[in-house]
């Protein structure tokens, strides 16, 4: 896909030309059998598939089939090229500042992540002709007002990098989200940011925060399997039973740490994948190194304070200095920000009933539990607007 | 090579004092400048306020010529370039300085390549 929209200028021929190919392959192959390099026969397929195609219409009338037969033939036809180069050349594409947050979010998971237009719909609890409407805007917008294939210069790649991190780490919490909707949709949505983040750690190994975020997804990842109870309740780090905790994602994951902050370029992103790994060091959660954790949390709001990393500050506060400190922390933040947030209230809760006010405590519960519900369709609403 | 309309959007009302704007249309000078050197700069215009415009709409075979501009609202555009770019970047870039310079919004729209239909 992101070779043929490099070739052709044109995300819709591309697309239209790979679906072609793929279908030429299916009939094909079965008889013949598979080339030897599939991925190398698909793009060459699809190219010439296209041309053919564009060389159809041009003749009828299409000026625009024209510009982009023009397009392709400026472009050299290596066809075992440099792949990895124009996906990465997509992905920033995908997530340009002048399209919006949600179509930067299914402009990626549809080109560069293996969903269909029904998945995308489906994991973000919108319907399939709505988001297929969304795709078919951002595509006209990404040809019509001319945003390039091209990797950013220098001087403006770290903003734009931050923002092909924000929708990679988007995707992977709105699967993460576990409180609602269809839980496998969901899983799919982790599988693909990990993916996203795996080819970006390859396409940028001297960018530490892009690895950071690939260490932080997969030590994440790591508990997904712990942080539900039986009946399907949401259980946070402390109750965990951490023998379900997915060894091998955490041994990547620190390994990964270790390797982006030897660089002494820290960013939120490592940070915050220092932190999950100092969790995931501990086999009960007794032996959690929590000054460690509110160093890294004073780090973290030095480089990015926000809200949410100063309430996941006082959670450390509350195992050093005790419960009555983070719940005066806790009840200094801006209310206004983080009332919607369940984990808020989750917070608060488990501070009150440490402190044995059980009736607040049970006010809190109940106002996370009010809020968790639908925290999917809100954080679908938070990026629809 | 692409073409793009660069709008500034301003509030209604009385423009700021002169001696606000004197160095605001320095810099916006200045911009007009490096577009100018770097053969990006297409046309620019500045625009008289929105109630010395005249709308005129076709209907029924005759014209109808109504005082005012086409849209009412709480701000117009006061004044545009259309530049020459590579691409969007290269447009965003141009409307990033324009921005600061007239310390006001501004608007980047594709313009459509008549060539390309």
């Amino acid at each position: 896909m992101a070779v043929l929209a490099r070739v052709f200028g044109d995300i819709d021929i591309a697309e239209d030309a790979v679906q072609d190919a793929f279908a030429e392959a299916a009939r094909r192959w079965p008889r013949s059998g598979q080339p030897p390099s599939p991925a190398g026969w698909i793009i060459t397929t699809a190219r010439n598939r296209a041309i053919d195609r564009l060389r159809r219409e041009a003749a009828r009338t299409g000026k625009h089939a024209q510009a982009a037969l023009l397009h392709a033939d400026e472009q050299p036809g290596e066809e075992a090229g440099p792949v990895d180069d124009d996906r990465l050349r997509l992905m920033f594409t995908c997530c340009h500042p002048a399209l919006g947050r949600a179509a930067q979010v299914a402009l990626t998971l549809r080109l560069l992540g293996g969903l269909t237009t029904a998945e995308i719909a489906h994991a973000f609890l919108v319907p399939e002709p709505t988001m297929a409407q969304r795709l078919v805007r951002a595509k006209a917008k990404i040809r019509d007002a001319g945003i390039p294939y091209r990797v950013p210069a220098e001087a403006d790649l770290p903003g734009r990098l931050t923002g092909v991190l924000a929708v990679v780490y988007l995707i992977f919490n709105e699967g993460y989200t576990a409180s609602s909707g269809d839980q496998l949709a969901r899983a799919d949505l982790c599988t693909e940011a990990i993916r996203l983040g795996r080819l970006l750690a390859r396409l940028m190994p001297d960018e530490p925060e892009v690895t950071g975020l690939l260490a932080l997804m997969l030590l994440t990842e790591s508990r997904r399997t712990a942080r539900t109870g039986p009946d399907g309740a949401l259980v946070l780090l402390a109750g965990q039973d951490r023998t379900r905790w997915d060894r091998s994602l955490i041994a990547e994951g620190q390994s990964l740490v270790r390797q982006c902050l030897r660089r002494g370029r820290p960013g939120p992103y490592q940070i915050q994948a220092a932190i999950s790994a100092v969790h995931s060091d501990a086999p009960v959660a007794a032996a959690t190194g929590w000054d460690q954790i509110l160093t890294l949390y004073d780090q973290l709001l030095a480089v990015a304070p926000s809200p949410v990393a100063a309430l996941n500050r006082a959670v450390a506060v509350a195992e050093v200095d005790g419960p009555a400190a983070a719940l005066a922390l806790v009840d200094g933040l801006p209310a206004a920000s983080l009332d919607r947030y369940y984990l808020f209230h989750a917070i608060r809760a488990d501070l009150l009933r440490r402190l044995g006010r059980r009736a607040e405590a049970d006010a809190a519960y109940r106002a996370a539990l009010a809020r968790s519900g639908n925290a999917a369709e809100r954080a679908h609403l938070a990026l629809a607007k | 090579m692409k073409q793009y309309l660069l709008s500034i959007y301003q509030p209604d009302g009385d423009p700021p004092a002169p001696e606000v704007l004197e160095p605001i249309m320095r810099d916006i000078s200045a911009v007009d400048q490096a577009m100018r050197d770097a053969g990006a700069w297409v046309f620019t215009g500045g625009l008289h306020a929105p109630d010395t415009a005249t709308v005129l709409r076709a209907a029924d075979g005759d014209v109808l010529v109504t005082d005012g501009p086409y849209a009412e609202g709480k701000e117009h555009v006061g004044g545009f370039w259309i530049i020459r770019a590579a691409d969007l970047d290269e447009a965003l870039a141009w409307a990033r300085r324009a921005t600061v310079a007239c310390t006001l919004p501004v608007e980047v729209r594709p313009m459509v390549d008549m060539a390309e239909g």
